[in-house]
């Protein structure tokens, strides 16, 4: 019976995740544009933009390969099993038994990896400019990624997200600087993966300066669609992630499905207020030279390192 | 306040400490630095007073208002005026490849970790795993004072380490004998006055504040 159950709250939060994604990137785009002073276009315009595109044709390059069909089903695929692995509303998930949170980077990378070699298979300049930008950013994020996400596994012991939920949520409160450190490392990290303002702008096209939307500038119609909705869900699992991993208050535990309207409340707070943080970031900072990025990537690291060696040293 | 929230309280602001430390290795700025360094100053302040009070050694107090009123308002004022008057127009400083000095950095906090680690062991104090911080912060400082050219960053460098030394004596032995610290801190200030007579002769025999200039003092061209 609860297996069954488990299995159940594991496609109601695929649900979720597929369905929300899209209204937390709205929220994003308001808050944006509440602090710029412009008119929104509310929190569902993102839903119309991908229906929009869902319902035009695709022009493929002719001399498109196989990978360039075929990557933006991977990348979506890739963004809907890492949904399945974070403990979003509750930690009862069977599918996060059989990857841990090393697991979840490898997914992400692999996703990217994929869309760098479609970023150059259609030959174009702006395709294998960004696709070299990308890995020159992801060649630096990802350690610092690792570093972060191993420092939360040292507090709680376990590299699965679920136990580290429930260690650190449950866990007496006590004031942890490697925690604190790791933070701030994945708020970076955070803001070059998700392609947001300091590293790179997810709004302009200029041609100089873009990273992610060069490489996906081929694209059109449902492959257009499908990347736009994965890069949604790849900022919301970026924000659950953080959720999970820092401040994992309020998600339901196993077998307790009367907390689960609680836990869905708790998370809609929590993202909302982190989304608004990321705009608040966005709005604070000019979108750095790109011979920086190494430089801001250097200090998540530096932070992630220090918040390890803080754990061994002070805790 | 119950002493283990005291110690966790001490933890996180010997993270911060160490966190200035590598702020003021990555900062350009010199107005930046002294800012920096001020702050360095504040949380030494708190984390001397929260050690006083996990520790219960009332003199501990006193360094700590000490601390607050010479290191986070005092030096930084005479430096500020100092920039001001010596006319440091270029504030910003090139530097040797950040990434390849928080990286060394990085090694020799590893490098004190391992060298007090069986000081901690033996140590009962409350602040005993501080000690490897205090000693990164102190070796921090010298870096800074080996990767810059220019002599007032040098001189924070040289100030931030002592704030290393302060700091390790408290978390070591809670603090040093009041005469002590009262000594040192009256050696800081006169320190930075000639700090500052120095800067103006450096000033007036080389033209410049940058300490690579030295280097040319041969009569050769």
């Amino acid at each position: 019976m609860s297996e069954i159950l488990s299995y159940l709250l594991e496609g109601v939060q695929i649900l979720l995740l597929l369905s929300a994604a899209p209204v937390f990137t709205g929220w994003v785009r308001t808050v944006r544009c509440w602090l710029q002073g412009r008119t929104t276009a509310g929190i569902f315009q993102p839903y119309r933009d991908l229906t929009k595109l869902f319902y035009k044709d695709i022009v493929l390059a002719e001399n498109a390969s196989w990978i360039f069909r075929f990557t933006p089903y991977l990348v979506f695929g890739a963004a809907v099993l890492a949904g399945a692995i974070i403990p979003i509303l509750s930690v009862d998930l069977p599918l996060s038994t059989t990857a841990d949170v090393i697991a979840l980077v490898a997914l992400f990378a692999m996703a990217r990896f994929f869309t760098a070699l479609a970023g150059m298979d259609v030959g174009t300049a702006f395709g294998g400019m960004g696709s070299s930008r990308e890995m020159t950013i992801a060649s630096l994020a990802e350690p610092a990624m690792l570093m972060a996400v191993f420092t939360v596994s040292l507090v709680s012991k376990s590299t699965s997200l679920s136990q580290m939920v429930q260690v650190i949520g449950h866990g007496q409160l006590i004031l942890r600087p490697s925690l604190a450190f790791a933070l701030l490392a994945f708020v970076l990290i955070t803001l070059a993966e998700t392609g947001r303002v300091p590293v790179d702008n997810p709004v302009t096209h200029l041609e100089l300066t873009m990273i992610h939307e060069g490489m996906i500038l081929e694209y059109s119609g449902r492959h257009l669609a499908l990347i736009e909705w994965a890069g949604m869900m790849k900022l919301f699992l970026f924000a659950v992630l953080g959720i999970a991993s820092f401040f994992p208050w309020g998600i339901a535990e196993a077998g307790n499905l009367i907390t689960l309207p609680m836990a869905l409340l708790f998370l809609m707070t929590k993202l909302g207020l982190a989304g608004a943080g990321l705009v608040l970031i966005e709005t604070g900072l000019a979108k750095m030279r790109l011979f920086r990025v190494p430089e801001f990537l250097g200090s998540a690291f530096l932070f992630a390192t220090l918040g390890m060696l803080s754990y061994f040293m002070l805790e | 306040m119950p002493i283990n929230f005291a110690a966790q309280l001490n933890s996180v602001l010997a993270a911060l400490i160490l966190l200035t430390a590598f702020g003021l290795l990555a900062q350009r700025r010199i107005y930046g630095l002294l800012h920096l360094f001020a702050w360095q100053g504040l949380f030494l302040s708190i984390s001397t007073a929260v050690v006083g009070y996990a520790a219960g050694q009332r003199h501990l107090y006193i360094s700590s208002i000490l601390t607050l009123a010479l290191k986070v308002i005092v030096l930084p004022y005479i430096l500020h005026v100092l920039i001001i008057r010596l006319g440091i127009h270029k504030e910003i400083e090139t530097l040797v490849n950040i990434p390849a000095t928080m990286l060394m950095g990085i090694a020799l906090v590893i490098f004190s970790y391992h060298l007090t680690s069986p000081i901690r062991e033996l140590s009962t104090l409350v602040t005993r795993s501080t000690i490897a911080i205090a000693l990164a912060t102190v070796m921090l400082g010298l870096l800074m004072m080996i990767t810059r050219k220019h002599a007032v960053t040098q001189i924070i460098g040289f100030l931030a380490m002592e704030n290393g030394l302060f700091f390790a004596a408290t978390s070591a032995t809670y603090g040093m004998p009041l005469v002590v610290e009262l000594g040192v801190a009256l050696d800081i200030l006169i320190a930075a006055f000639i700090f500052g007579i120095f800067f103006f002769h450096i000033r007036t025999t080389f033209d410049s504040l940058d300490v690579e200039q030295m280097a040319r003092l041969k009569e050769e061209d």
